[in-house]
């Protein structure tokens, strides 16, 4: 103790000359620093509504309500999130797992209402002075919560696989597959896209979890064709992903055929069950291709005797003869047409309809009748030479290259069309022409610009790394021949436009942009009609259509109340959508054969 | 005021310990201090028996701010148990953050940057210099300087606006998950933490002034609440109140932690081991960190991550395993011991307080013979906060 401690506390009293350090709010602003978190904005038009700022929230104080206003459509389910501010601590881990990055923060320090209802409330939809404000929490770049890049897929390397109709796709590892699974964040978005509506989330939990007999029962009970939907599936899921928006989507696809290959084929009956006793009833399919076998196996499952008419000489339809091997192989689909008719469902091959067995008699034998019989009929660009024997249409090609013909390989070929279908043949044709003479020449003309294609971007990728010449924008114009009769190219002319203002299919061409490409072969993959001649006159007079197409209605079912039809002949090329319209009909037909009890 | 051994003159003691005292005698009066008192730390309550002024007998009573931590996490995923650990202890919460991220990293496999280290770094100093500025004040308010705790607040305000602009938020800062940080260093960063180390500085010479070179404090404080060092184990005494007895624990050099091996610096110590030495020590614990702010901000790599890649924490399952995390905070040892099986919620998670052994066995033990007016500043100079014990 000295006298320094008695006088030195008095130095206090020098602070009484001081300005007050306190900021009186609201007479003087003090705004929050740039990244505080204050109170939620939401950009509901970038906002999906997939839930993750739901399921991540440690309060509940998130509540996915149907936003005002907001319309719901593939990938957004109209859903929004709501906050009670009753419940929010303000982590900010909404933000942080926000797919889309719509969900942000303002940095407004003050918010005084009477109602205290009003604390509980939807951002973006309900308006609010800070909406626009620029400053407050945003997830910074780096910071992710959930991987954004896809696990990469193993593919036989170009110049390998050109050689040869090898699979390209090696299919995911089971470590591989467990990380890519890891990105899904299970919100369902996918479900509601997907035709057939798959369990997506659950069988890619049952990936991550290593459970593949469950995986394999969730992906049977809506979709008997994961094997081929594994491969060839357009994966409109994979379109709607939530991942997708700010990183690469999951690759759902990939994660199906995994499930697949790692179960042996003897499992798949128990894992599936037994059909249910037999009801007595009986139902011709008429087509094995996805709808009409997927339709057969629901039946069968639910106890009915099915018969498939197949006019070809094995099951399968456009899968088998629309999609080359190297995308399809047909051990693969077999597995899945070995499993459906393990369930009791009878396939007849080399058994055309209206040829062997008229549709009257099928009518007659049977309790109800499936017409499911694709699209095999290739369209003609009807251009002036498009009759010559040396054009081919790609469909009538892919069947017979499916078949194991031989096929003339032609040392210069052109495809016309942008389509998959396109590219199926271009590079079914480099094969055989590498493997027969060496080299590939085949180009591929489409009226469509590149970033328009039809076909799947990757699917054009792959074309460009075999050798295939892709010409975009080309209008074709004729099939040029030489003095002998034989084709020596194609003419075309640049494309000004595709559609009218109207959105009507009518093209317009510059024909000062006019290139001849050699060929000795043309081959137009322009799009496939189906070939009705099997229905006979009378039928056909009577049956209701819509613009070529069997008119059918909700269910499948078409004018004449014992016939539904099914799959791409009725709905155009997609096989989800064929095994999403065999489940609708073989409901439909089930019901009917109930009240027929 | 050392503890006496000699117990003569206190009530008899029963067979099972308990002190014989008859209420009825008009002796002795049983006293409750807390929940709600200015001189509790905390809501906790003290049920005193006196006799005279003098308290004879102390029981400690916790649950006041029991919202059950522990068991909320067993119910949460791994990511959502991050906005709870900091609400564990409110005056620094960052402990519970960097303690629960660095089990978590560890249980699975997980190296955060080494610039997230830095700032890891950076935020529990931040931390501690909150801490102390809030125990400066209440440890002079628990004797009448109530100035002291308005200095100390306008400072500790300044440091709460460097926390908001790096952290986003000011008391909850929830910005140090498992994989590193949330973001880097705002621009212009270290030139304003450099002014509001400079304000600390200055206000802590006035603090000195006023409190540490003052006849009143150190008439009620030296010889207060003295700790015998042979209690230091028994008791699980660390930090500032075992470094005041001369101790030299310190987590941040005994085991280093994140890059306190590439910072320089020696633990704080005092010798007197009562409520001066402690508040002294804690002081100057203060100027340390301020230095190591300084020592922090000069020596971090100026470019890196700050965030390593994490699974998908809507579904993150971590392998079976356990794990002891530890750093120095404040109060002294904090911990953190996770067990996971392999689910995706933590089997077991155990928040190691220091506050739980300062605030309850060693308070009791100490309490004993003091003045009734002297329990405030005695409880305060162990600096203890009750939701750590009452995780």
């Amino acid at each position: 103790m000295s006298i320094q401690d008695l006088l030195s506390p008095f130095t206090a009293w020098k602070n009484l000359f001081r300005d007050p350090v306190t900021i009186q709010d609201p007479f003087n602003d003090r705004p929050g620093s740039e990244r505080y978190r204050g109170f939620h904005k939401n950009d509901v038009a970038s906002c999906i509504g997939c839930g993750t700022c739901e399921t991540i929230c440690q309060n509940a104080a998130i509540d996915m309500v149907v936003g005002e206003g907001e319309p719901t459509g593939a990938g957004d389910s109209g859903l929004r999130p709501r906050i009670d501010y009753g419940r929010c601590c303000w982590c900010a881990l909404c933000v942080d797992i926000c797919m889309t990055g719509s969900l942000t923060m303002s940095n407004a320090y003050t918010w005084v209402e009477r109602d205290p209802d009003a604390y509980r409330f939807t951002p973006g939809v309900d308006k609010k002075s800070w909406d626009n404000a620029p400053l407050g929490y945003q997830r910074a770049e780096s910071h992710r919560l959930a991987p954004t890049q896809r696990v990469t897929m193993g593919e036989v390397a170009p110049e390998r696989r050109i050689g040869s109709f090898e699979e390209i796709v090696q299919g995911y590892g089971v470590e591989q597959a467990r990380l890519e699974a890891d990105r899904c964040v299970s919100c369902g978005l996918c479900i509601a896209t997907c035709p057939t509506h798959m369990s997506i989330p659950d069988y890619i939990q049952s990936v991550r979890d290593g459970d593949y007999e469950k995986g394999l029962a969730l992906l049977y009970e809506t979709n008997p064709f994961s094997n081929v939907c594994g491969r060839v599936c357009t994966h409109k899921c994979e379109t709607v992903c939530a991942a997708g928006h700010e990183g690469e989507p999951v690759a759902i696809r990939w994660l199906k055929r995994h499930i697949v290959d790692q179960l042996p084929v003897e499992k798949y009956r128990r894992i599936i069950g037994d059909p249910k006793p037999p009801t007595g009833k009986r139902v011709a399919v008429i087509g094995a291709g996805p709808a009409g076998l997927t339709a057969a196996f629901d039946l069968a499952k639910m106890g009915h005797s099915v018969v498939v008419y197949e006019a070809r000489e094995k099951p399968g339809g456009m899968f088998r003869y629309g999609i080359p091997e190297y995308r399809l192989p047909y051990d693969a689909m077999d597995i899945d047409i070995e499993i459906i008719t393990s369930m009791g469902v009878e396939i007849r091959c080399h058994n055309r309809v209206g040829t062997d067995i008229t549709m009257e008699q099928l009518h007659q034998e049977y309790d109800a009748v499936l017409l499911s019989i694709g699209l095999h009929l290739g369209r003609s660009t009807r251009i002036a030479g498009s009759d010559h024997k040396g054009v081919a249409k790609a469909v009538d090609l892919l069947r017979d290259i499916a078949d194991g013909k031989s096929i003339d390989v032609p040392k210069q070929c052109v495809v016309i069309g942008g389509g998959n279908v396109a590219m199926d043949i271009a590079r079914s044709m480099a094969r055989l022409q590498k493997s027969t003479q060496g080299e590939i020449r085949v180009t591929v003309t489409a009226l469509e610009d590149l970033d328009h294609f039809l076909a799947d971007p990757e699917e054009v990728k792959e074309c460009g790394e075999e050798g295939i010449a892709i010409l975009d924008s080309r209008g074709p114009q004729e099939i040029c021949l030489d003095d002998q009769g034989q084709i020596i190219g194609l003419r075309t002319w640049g494309v000004e436009s595709i559609f009218d203002e109207q959105g009507r299919f009518a093209p317009r061409y510059n024909p000062e942009d006019e290139q001849i490409h050699p060929a000795d072969r043309v081959i137009e993959a322009i799009g496939q009609q189906s070939d009705v001649t099997l229905l006979g006159e009378a039928l056909t007079e009577k049956l209701a259509w819509n613009r070529g197409r069997i008119a059918v209605d909700g269910q499948g079912r078409t004018s004449e109340g014992w016939l539904w039809a099914a799959g791409d002949c009725v709905n155009g090329p997609d096989v989800v959508h064929a095994v999403a319209d065999g489940h609708r009909v073989a409901t439909d037909i089930d019901l009917m054969l109930q009240k027929k009890r | 005021m050392v503890y006496q051994p000699d117990r003569s003159q206190y009530p008899q003691q029963r067979a099972d310990g308990s002190l014989d005292i008859d209420l009825e005698s008009g002796k002795y009066l049983k006293l409750w201090q807390g929940p709600q008192h200015p001189g509790i730390t905390g809501n906790m309550s003290l049920e005193l028996t006196v006799c005279g002024d003098e308290v004879v007998e102390a029981k400690t009573h916790v649950g006041y701010l029991h919202r059950g931590f522990e068991k909320l996490m067993e119910r949460r995923t791994f990511i959502q148990c991050f906005p709870i650990v900091c609400r564990i202890c409110v005056p620094e919460p960052d402990f519970n953050e960097y303690c629960y991220a660095a089990a978590v990293e560890e249980l699975a496999g997980i190296q955060p940057p080494e610039r997230s280290d830095w700032i890891r770094t950076l935020i529990l100093e931040m931390g501690r210099i909150n801490s102390y500025l809030m125990f400066l004040g209440g440890q002079a308010g628990s004797l009448g300087l109530g100035v002291v705790a308005q200095w100390s607040t306008y400072v500790r305000d300044l440091m709460l606006d460097r926390f908001e602009e790096l952290t986003g938020a000011r008391i909850y800062h929830m910005f140090i998950l498992p994989g590193g940080v949330r973001g880097d260093l705002p621009e212009g960063f270290q030139q304003r933490m450099e002014e509001t180390l400079k304000e600390i500085e200055r206000t802590l010479g006035d603090i000195e002034d006023v409190m540490f070179c003052n006849a009143v404090f150190k008439k009620r404080t030296v010889g207060l609440g003295y700790i015998d060092p042979a209690l230091f184990n028994p008791y699980g005494v660390t930090g500032p109140n075992a470094r005041a007895g001369g101790v030299a624990k310190d987590v941040r050099r005994d085991q280093p932690y994140l890059i306190y091996s590439q910072l320089a610096f020696e633990p704080i110590v005092g010798q007197d081991s009562d409520v001066f030495a402690r508040a002294d020590v804690r002081r100057r614990d203060l100027l340390l960190s301020i230095d190591l702010i300084r020592q922090i901000l000069a020596g971090m790599p100026k470019k890196g991550p700050v965030m390593a890649k994490i699974p998908n924490v809507l579904h993150w399952k971590i392998p079976p395993g356990e794990t002891y995390i530890r750093g120095e905070c404040s109060r002294g040892e904090y911990g953190y011991y996770l067990v996971t099986d392999g689910s995706g919620y933590p089997r077991r998670v155990n928040v190691r307080g220091p506050s739980y052994t300062h605030a309850v066995a060693l308070l009791e033990r100490l309490i004993v013979h003091v003045n009734i007016s002297d329990v405030a500043g005695l409880m305060v100079s162990l600096h203890t906060y009750p939701p750590e014990i009452e995780r």
